[in-house]
């Protein structure tokens, strides 16, 4: 049987033609394609590339777009992309539903400030709009700092480096993900380097152009599912359905979720953990992995740092302590530990779960601190560092911003992570900020792309909405009109989607190259990002954008490959030569010596790192705040465990709500109780009812519209809500109902100790039906 | 000889990318199907056995993607099946897998 068979599936896709396969001389490997990116089929014109975004979500699939007059007629898996294999997941599927939408807006639009929330836009030209933009932004920029304006994104899309860019030329360093304290994959990368010196992802052979057949990988034997739904999420560079295509070859599967998802009802150990407590269970399974002598004693004497320090710390971790504390059973703790140290290979597909609660690094490096016990690091099937075409992650044009405006960064004088670890500004502190309008710091305007704030992306919207009705002027970039534009837009700037635009692309985790190809012309007077933020940075800046199209920016960025935009579209994807254990061969750190780019040269399970940060080199566990534990007397009249964030099929966050296939998937927001919960509060299935709770600390309290799904995939205690509602066909002056569906509502904007994560997946609230006239 | 889909519900994940890819395939509107999902489950019949499975099944409005086959591409529903356990074979072929296999089913239109 070959790797890329199994009995189980019955079936092998035959994905890499092997002797299509070329390699330049900088040894990228590619394709030499039948047909090239652009062809014609029967009737229809094909447009090969990459699909990422608007709409979209972090993985970038390879696409065939099908195409008839200029219009997108569906769109197609490629099977010749080694990344997806042809399949797609339904929103790409389904993506003309969003390209071809009547609800697009398709010119610039401008309102009075007098009507913000009002329906009352007029339509203006390009050439208004951007000397508007031009002549409002230098005025403050003179009057009062170039650090009066900020420039906000939401989450990482290619259209963040040029967001990063614009800020940054411009002379502003309020750049800033408009998630409350950047609790997305963020807090992952940084719990990763403080261990290993760089960010790691499970082997599922993505970074080799052949796959599963490379003959220098291997399946895993366990794969770990970490507070991620993979198969629904498509999240962060890995395409969830890999973890069919290992667990088809082989692989055991354990899954840690407080949901029963599908993967979980088919895993060998499904851990039903108390939202917010990963951390714990982390440390009650080493606590077990160090007892039995289940570590890797080998790779942990040469490769590991700070040993005897975690030993002691998860000394008091024993599984009965741990089970109180997370509510998975003393059984199951064991054997989770022994599945974890008596099957090598093993990888972790880790989720946003582990970001989401306040001060969360310490919970994702006990995760991986796991994997650094167990030996599962850089060898085939474990966890890996990825090739790297491009650093772009941390934003791209960093050298245009004075040491005088770095200095005025929001939330460098209170947070250490922001200061010492992070490019971005503090959200919180913005938001904060904004409110305050201290006399010598205002902040006047805002540039929001790519982020519909008060949909998602945000939190409780109260003070949201109060934040930004205090700016003078805020242009928002987007395709459709957002409750956030209604909200607070003064300037709306209409972009392309994907199938519109021409880009690029090199993934997460482990990188490749490719392109994002126009496929017909851009609707109306749609523009892409990254046309608007050249035109407008050239206008700002024009020494740091001295290009004259788009396609020379993307070829400049990616110069150092030897090959410019049209090279790479033709041979697209191509990928980077890729070697396991580099840590043995002195290629993980910079001097080129042996071991990881830490402080001490190993993996640091006691890190050098963040101790010199302030905080706490271990990984000890602290209760959320907002628990049943933490916050005993809340909980007497909020005792639900509420989680956030739920995934979906058919959206991504606030996107796809207009699509008519999309949204009939899945058309109204839902809340998951379990029926004896259900029951008690005399809840029916398929009812509307009002989520209700504090917002953090603030004294308020805020509750959101759902329909229950009595189900009994959740504990009795713990419900689980989906997120990003709005009703793109609701009344525009009513905000498309958002005050009444977000979910974000109960979430503060708290910064916590580190200003890194926030409580989306552990909250406290009640439920109740909705009376007559509230429902739908 | 009668071809049909051969689907390995064992890993089904219901995803729902054969009903759309169909529906685009095809020009179905919204509620229409060529392929249909049916979920059956999650209950638990024993101490932490699940029964949580997913069962796409063919309609009327399936065509095998005759023209799809025509030209050398594997059906819509197969080609973007998510966790791969979709193919189309001949009905003989189907006997034998059947044989030697569980949690698979075989469908002709
Ligand atoms: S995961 Fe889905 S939405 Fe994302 S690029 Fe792939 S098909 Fe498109
Ligand atoms: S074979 Fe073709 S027509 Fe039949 S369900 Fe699959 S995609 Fe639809
Ligand atoms: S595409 Fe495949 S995995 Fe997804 S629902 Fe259909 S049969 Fe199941």
């Amino acid at each position: 049987m070959s790797k890329s068979q199994s009995s189980a599936s019955l079936q092998s896709r035959d994905t890499v033609k092997a002797d299509r396969v070329k390699y330049n001389s900088r040894g990228l490997a590619f394709f030499e394609h039948e047909q090239p990116w652009r062809y014609e089929e029967d009737g229809y014109q094909v447009t090969r590339g990459s699909a990422w975004s608007a709409p979209g979500c972090h993985l970038g699939c390879g696409v065939l777009i099908y195409s008839k007059d200029d219009k997108v007629v569906r769109v197609e898996g490629d099977p010749e992309n080694p990344y997806n294999q042809g399949r797609l997941c339904p929103r790409c599927v389904a993506v003309d539903d969003i390209v071809n939408n009547e609800r697009r807006i398709s010119h610039p639009l401008k309102r009075s400030l007098d009507d913000r929330g009002k329906d009352r836009w007029e339509r203006i030209s390009w050439e208004e709009a951007l000397d508007t933009i031009e002549q409002r932004f230098n005025t403050y920029k003179q009057q009062h700092g170039a650090e009066s304006v900020v420039f906000l994104q939401g989450t990482g899309r290619d259209i963040a480096a040029y967001i990063s860019r614009l800020a940054w030329s411009f002379g502003s360093p309020n750049y800033a993900f408009s998630l409350t304290n950047v609790a997305c994959f963020g807090p992952r990368i940084f719990a990763s380097t403080m261990l290993a010196g760089t960010f790691m992802v499970g082997d599922y052979s993505q970074q080799f152009i052949d796959r599963y057949d490379n003959p220098a990988w291997e399946a895993p034997a366990l794969t770990v599912v970490w507070g991620n739904n993979p198969i629904v999420a498509n999240s962060d560079g890995a395409y969830g359905h890999w973890v069919t295509d290992v667990l088809q070859r082989g692989s055991k599967l354990l899954v840690v979720d407080a949901r029963l998802t599908w993967l979980a009802a088919h895993a060998d150990l499904w851990l039903q953990v108390r939202p917010g407590s990963d951390g714990a269970l982390a440390l009650g399974i080493a606590h077990v992995l160090i007892e039995e002598g289940l570590c890797d004693d080998e790779f942990t004497s040469l490769w590991v740092y700070g040993l005897e320090e975690y030993a002691q710390m998860v000394a008091e971790w024993t599984p009965e302590k741990t089970s109180e504390v997370t509510w998975v059973s003393p059984e199951d703790i064991r054997a989770a530990a022994r599945l974890l140290g008596q099957n090598s290979p093993a990888l972790l597909q880790w989720g946003v779960a582990l970001d989401q609660r306040e001060d969360c690094v310490d919970g994702s490096r006990a995760v991986l601190s796991l994997f650094a016990l167990t030996g599962n690091i850089e060898k085939p099937g474990t966890m890996i560092v990825g090739p790297e075409l491009l650093k772009y992650i941390t934003g791209w044009g960093r050298d245009l911003l004075s040491f005088d405006a770095e200095d005025k960064r929001i939330g460098t004088e209170e947070l250490m992570f922001y200061k010492l670890a992070l490019q971005v500004a503090s959200m919180n502190r913005l938001i904060d900020h904004m409110i305050e309008q201290p006399d010598d710091y205002p902040i006047k305007a805002s540039w929001i792309q790519t982020v519909n704030q008060i949909a998602c992306g945000g939190a409780d919207n109260e003070r949201t909405l109060e934040a930004f009705s205090k700016l003078e002027f805020n242009v928002i970039v987007d395709l459709f009109m957002t409750p956030t534009a209604m909200a607070y837009g003064d300037l709306f700037l209409p972009v392309t989607t994907y199938t519109e635009r021409n880009g690029i692309r090199c993934g997460d985790g482990t990188q490749r190259g490719e392109t994002i190809n126009a496929a017909v012309s851009p609707l109306g007077e749609c523009r892409s990002d990254m046309e608007i933020n050249l035109e407008l940075g050239r206008r700002f800046n024009s020494e740091a954008w001295p290009w004259e199209t788009v396609e020379e920016m993307f070829s400049h960025i990616m110069a150092d490959t030897g090959m410019d935009f049209e090279g790479v579209r033709e041979i697209a994807p191509s990928y980077l030569p890729f070697e396991y254990e580099k840590f043995k061969s002195g290629k993980m750190r910079e001097d080129g010596q042996l071991g990881f780019q830490t402080p001490s040269g190993r993996l640091e399970l006691y890190s050098q790192g963040l101790g010199f940060l302030g905080y706490d080199p271990l990984p000890n566990y602290v209760e959320p705040p907002m628990t049943p534990y933490s916050q005993p007397e809340l909980a007497a009249e909020y005792p639900l465990v509420l989680t956030t964030g739920a995934r979906r099929h058919n959206t991504f966050h606030s996107e796809n709500r207009q699509g008519s296939r999309l949204r009939a998937l899945h058309p109204e927001p839902t809340v998951q109780i379990h029926p004896q919960t259900a029951a008690s509060l005399g809840v029916q299935d398929g009812e509307w009812v009002w989520v209700e709770g504090p917002v953090g600390l603030t004294g308020r309290t805020a509750r959101a519209k759902r329909v229950a799904e009595v189900t009994p995939i959740v504990d009795p205690r713990v419900v689980s809500s989906d997120h990003g509602w709005w009703h793109p066909e609701a009344d525009p002056e009513k905000l498309y109902d958002v005050n009444e569906l977000n979910i974000n509502n109960l979430i503060s904007w708290s910064s916590g100790q580190t200003g890194i994560g926030a409580n989306y997946k552990c909250l406290l609230c009640k439920i109740y039906p909705c009376r007559e006239g509230e429902q739908s | 000889m009668k071809k049909g889909l051969l689907i390995n519900y064992r890993w089904c994940t219901g995803c729902y990318s054969c009903e759309l890819a169909c529906q685009a395939k095809n020009g179905l509107p919204v509620g229409q199907y060529g392929i249909k999902l049916n979920q059956v489950g999650p209950w638990e019949y024993a101490p932490k056995k699940w029964q949580y499975t997913y069962f796409p099944v063919l309609t009327e409005q399936c065509n095998l993607c005759a023209d799809r086959l025509a030209v050398g591409k594997l059906p819509s529903c197969v080609q973007h099946c998510q966790a791969n356990c979709i193919q189309i074979i001949g009905a003989d072929q189907a006997a034998e897998i059947l044989k030697e296999n569980s949690k698979v089913m075989f469908m002709t239109l």
